[in-house]
């Protein structure tokens, strides 16, 4: 512990304490905008400026360590103008169309300029050309926005691994994009949204798809049917202002039918479902001789990452579809038959913590018999946005529940939002069918967690199944390394393209820098989850009755020609 | 009595490269001689006693950085040559490197042997291509000769060396934006976390020096401290390679005395300002430095009476400007230099190197507002204050100088 005085405030603090973390500690905020602990301490905005005795210069307090003894000003009035004076240079060079932007209710650089008390830019030099880049199906780039934090470039390359976003040309005239100004469409980018979720800014957003949902809505010739990932009930709360971590799954849907969607079903539904195809497909691989260890495919960003990066492990990806592909190929077909409507006249919404699943429903093999399987999919933000835009006082309404026929779900089709979520619910299952028991150690507590990286061994039976769980693509793309080189042997492999699972994805609700600093994120957000879980009667995919009703009067049973023709899928060797 | 000396300078021209017994009969790998002979600690001793200091810019006293890389205790140690040569009116490590490639190097491997490294590097401007042969052919001869390679003249004492090349960026000049393009990364500097010393070239420590700090260090070792500090004069220490350039008679790169005065570099040395106008400024130490006007001509060149004045002898470079150059028209080259060349990382350079030259060009057009020369101000001390590395905190120093010594000129541009 180092003894150090910030302002008239005397504090102990541990040695490898930067000045900012002894500040914030002492109870002094210090504005940040580039700074991401151990991902992104590159001292580049200069908005974290403190005085420091002894130094003749303003010291960055993010890169800066305490030392015993040390002295720091945090409000003075060199510090204020220097700080001010730098966000003015960045407002200077800023597409200030602040009131149009996605981010003018969340944007950091506006928050810390009302802050200072920016109230006037006295002078308007030229701006750098700007590049907008809307090309992609999931992703919108918008240079003029762009504050040259290095966030995204960082998180991509680092806590991603991937590394499409660079820093390009210098000076004045320096952007951050994709290498020779390619397109994110024309890039191995795998639309995890990361980087979207860290921006400061409006530089990088979701493409926005809410106004197709709502001439949807209007159509009275069209059937809408709208469906929400797991995720997304446990951070929809937040645009609303509720803690991170509050569970608003009846509100949700409360909302849902008060936009005006004719249907509400849960994706839940469809995660039961994918638990039993994807079960039996395992099932199968064990007892015939497949290829092993299986992989999920239910992460669209993990897919296309293993597409660009790991073309010798597309064998090991299951075959299923993602759950909602699969709830909207079987809207158009099991339920337009069983009500008697023409596919053509359904309209299928998907609600996704994600921004890869716009991509993901875009693929043109993502249709059965002519229809495509989800015609729109929006985010969480997006969802919010359209509560607003309808006047719902979200916070006071009742809860209800998801429509029959595909609303059913259990627990473990809920803890599929969360790292680990697949792996355990698919376990509960797998356990029973191998050992013909209804068993009640459900709680695979190996499987979670917001660590990147986590195996078990599970007895099953006779039956020893090790498996592994990994999120984020960067520990995938190690453990598939180690795979590779024979140092890791599985049966069963958990993949989530964002570090933490779809909680943490790249369509969930933004939670500023400073936020992110202190929590983790992804952990309160599971924890919802997992309350819900065991909150409900049923926990295990294979007791879900809707499910089980849907076997014995349409698709026969898991795995037969029929679930392959509407819920299996296939992949596509893709080059950088 | 010529005011230039001939020490650092002494085999200039005086060899051919590939005549490398030419080169020990001039005396030539003396210092290394030496070096081997008496010990790190004895060179560390010397470089003391002659109290030379670091020749980029900095002016860092050379022994506190060579004994405390010699202390520091790793496996894998580096010898960095920073030869990118950036800062504008600078190219006396281009004649350092392309007369007398064999100083450098004797220095390069005193540079080795004192702190305990294996290997060096010398990191070379991209536009010295030339030079890169000569040298890459140099270090050859060299080797070929038992001054480089195994056993280094007998001795336990191995030491490799090999030349990088840069990419052209100004800001590489800095240690650690010129690590960070030799590992294959954009040149941006990175924040001081770890120090370069600690955790450099590959991640190991490294020390790294300018060309001419090392053609000192082998000079000073093979005549001996006292030799190389009594060449200045009224007790300054030691010589100084310049390069002076501009409105200039005979521009070049000379080795002065420590102690001349500011006058006689420009009349004596350099022939007068051409075309028989006066001298009305000059930049001395690089683009980064402060402007000295005429009134101030008869300050001696020395650090210490710089530093009081708030002067930088900086790289060396001396650009003359006479009385028709107007003062707004030179800072306009300045900041439009440092608008060019700062690597973008940090908002007040990146911004603030634009808004600057912004307003200076309203100057030169006689466009400018009161207002805009206090947003220059602003703007100028906030990049001093608070830039991430030398670059921003250096580039406002000219145009303060200007507004300082040259504020009625510069105010007859200000209309609004």
């Amino acid at each position: 512990m180092v003894k150090v005085k910030i302002n008239n405030t005397s504090i102990e603090v541990p040695k490898d304490f930067t000045v900012l973390d002894a500040a914030r500690h002492a109870g002094y905020d210090v504005p940040t905008l580039c700074f991401m602990k151990d991902i992104n301490e590159v001292g580049a905005c200069r908005v974290c400026l403190v005085e420091i005795e002894g130094y003749d210069k303003l010291q960055a307090s993010c890169v800066t360590n305490v030392r015993e003894g040390m002295s720091v000003k945090t409000n003075t009035k060199r510090v204020r103008e220097r700080v001010r004076t730098n966000v003015e240079l960045l407002l200077e060079n800023h597409n200030r169309e602040c009131t149009t932007c996605v981010r003018s209710r969340n944007c950091e650089l506006l928050n810390l300029a009302e802050n200072l008390g920016v109230t006037e830019l006295e002078f308007q030099g030229q701006q750098r050309p700007r590049y907008f880049d809307d090309y992609s199906p999931s992703i919108v780039r918008d240079s003029s926005k762009c504050i040259l934090c290095g966030k995204c470039v960082s998180t991509c390359k680092d806590v991603q691994g991937i590394g499409i976003l660079g820093f390009q040309n210098r000076g004045h005239m320096t952007n951050v994009g994709p290498a020779f100004q390619a397109k994110m469409n024309e890039t191995d980018c795998i639309y995890c949204g990361q980087c979207v979720n860290v921006c400061p800014v409006g530089a990088l957003s979701e493409k926005r798809d809410i106004h197709r949902v709502w001439e949807a809505i209007e159509d009275p010739s069209i059937q809408v049917v709208v469906q929400a990932a797991p995720a997304v009930r446990a951070a929809l709360g937040e645009e609303f202002g509720n803690p991170i971590g509050t569970r608003t799954t009846g509100k949700m849907a409360a909302a849902m039918r008060r936009l005006g969607f004719d249907t509400i079903f849960d994706t839940n539904f469809a995660a039961d479902l994918t638990i039993m195809e994807e079960g039996y497909e395992l099932l199968d691989r064990i007892q015939n001789n497949g290829v092993l260890p299986m992989i999920t495919s239910c992460s669209p960003g993990w897919i296309r990452y293993c597409e660009f990066n790991h073309h010798d492990f597309l064998p090991n990806l299951s075959s299923c579809k993602s759950p909602h592909q699969m709830l909207g190929a079987l809207t158009k077909s099991y339920y337009a038959q069983a009500r008697d409507i023409d596919p053509d006249k359904i309209y299928v919404v998907s609600v996704m913590p994600c921004i890869s699943k716009k991509n993901e429903a875009a693929r043109p093999e993502m249709e059965q018999d002519g229809h495509r399987d989800v015609d729109a999919v929006i985010t969480t933000r997006e969802l919010a946005k359209m509560i607003k835009q309808a006047g719902i006082d979200f916070n006071n309404l009742p809860d209800e529940g998801f429509d029959d026929f595909m609303g059913d779900y259990t627990g473990a089709g809920v803890i599929f939002g969360a790292t680990g979520g697949v792996m355990e619910a698919a376990l509960r299952t797998v356990a029973d069918v191998l050992t013909g028991q209804d068993l009640q150690a459900i709680d695979y507590q190996a499987v979670r967690g917001t660590d990147a990286f986590k195996e078990a061994t599970v007895k099953i039976g006779d039956l020893e199944v090790s498996v592994a769980v990994v999120n984020g693509t960067k520990a995938a793309g190690q453990l598939l390394e180690q795979i590779r080189n024979k140092e890791k042997t599985y049966h069963f492999i958990e993949v989530m393209g964002c570090p933490g699972g779809c909680v943490n994805g790249g369509g969930q609700p933004k939670v500023t820098q400073h936020i992110r600093d202190h929590i983790n994120l992804a952990e309160k957000r599971a924890q919802a989850l997992y309350a819900e879980d065991l909150a409900l009667p049923v926990r295990k995919s294979h007791e879900n009755q809707e499910v089980k009703h849907l076997y014995d009067t349409f698709l026969g049973k898991p795995n037969s020609h029929k679930a392959h023709h509407l819920l299996h899928t296939y992949y596509t060797k893709r080059v950088k | 009595m010529s005011k230039t000396r001939s020490l650092i300078s002494e085999f200039f021209d005086k060899y051919q490269i590939d005549h490398f017994d030419d080169y020990i009969r001039l005396g030539g790998f003396k210092g290394l001689k030496k070096a081997l002979e008496a010990g790190p600690d004895y060179v560390i001793e010397a470089l003391k006693k002659s109290e030379l200091r670091g020749r980029g810019g900095a002016a860092y006293p050379a022994y506190k950085k060579w004994s405390s890389s010699k202390e520091r205790q790793a496996p894998t140690k580096y010898v960095l040559v920073n030869g990118d040569e950036g800062e504008p009116g600078t190219f006396k490590d281009r004649d350092l490197l392309d007369k007398d490639p064999y100083k450098v190097l004797e220095g390069l491997i005193i540079a080795g042997y004192t702190i305990g490294a294996q290997e060096g590097y010398i990191y070379i401007r991209e536009e010295y291509e030339l030079i890169r042969q000569k040298l890459t052919e140099a270090i050859a001869h060299a080797k070929h000769h038992n001054y480089l390679g195994q056993n280094i003249l007998g001795t336990d004492f191995s030491f490799q060396v090999k030349v990088y090349t840069g990419a052209g960026a100004y800001v590489c000049g800095e240690n650690t934006a010129l690590i960070e393009s030799m590992h294959g990364n954009v040149g941006r500097p990175r924040v001081k976390r770890p120090r370069v010393s600690e955790k450099g070239l590959f991640h190991q420590p490294t020390m790294v020096n300018n060309v001419e700090t090392f053609a000192c260090a082998a000079t000073i070792l093979a005549h001996g401290a006292d030799t190389y500090a009594n060449a200045g004069l009224n007790g300054f220490k030691g010589t100084k390679m310049i390069s002076l350039c501009g409105n200039i008679s005979k521009p070049g790169v000379y080795e002065v005395p420590f102690g001349i005065t500011l006058r006689e570099i420009i009349e004596d040395i350099g022939g007068g300002t051409r075309d028989l106008s006066l001298g009305k400024f000059v930049q001395s130490g690089g683009a980064s430095c402060a402007l000295i006007p005429y009134t101030h001509f008869d300050t001696p060149y020395t650090y210490e009476d710089f530093d009081k004045e708030g002067f930088s002898i900086g790289s060396g470079a001396i650009v003359v400007a006479n009385g028709n150059i107007r003062v707004v028209d030179y800072l306009s080259s300045v900041t439009s230099f440092f608008e060019h060349e700062s690597c973008g990382k940090c908002t007040p350079c990146r911004e603030g190197t634009k808004r600057m030259h912004e307003i200076i060009e309203d100057l030169c057009r006689d466009q400018a507002s009161q207002k805009q020369i206090d947003r220059l101000n602003q703007i100028a001390y906030t990049m001093i204050d608070s830039s991430l590395c030398g670059l921003g905190q250096t580039a406002p120093a000219a145009t303060l100088s200007a507004l300082k010594h040259f504020e009625d000129e510069i105010m007859e541009s200000v209309v609004l």
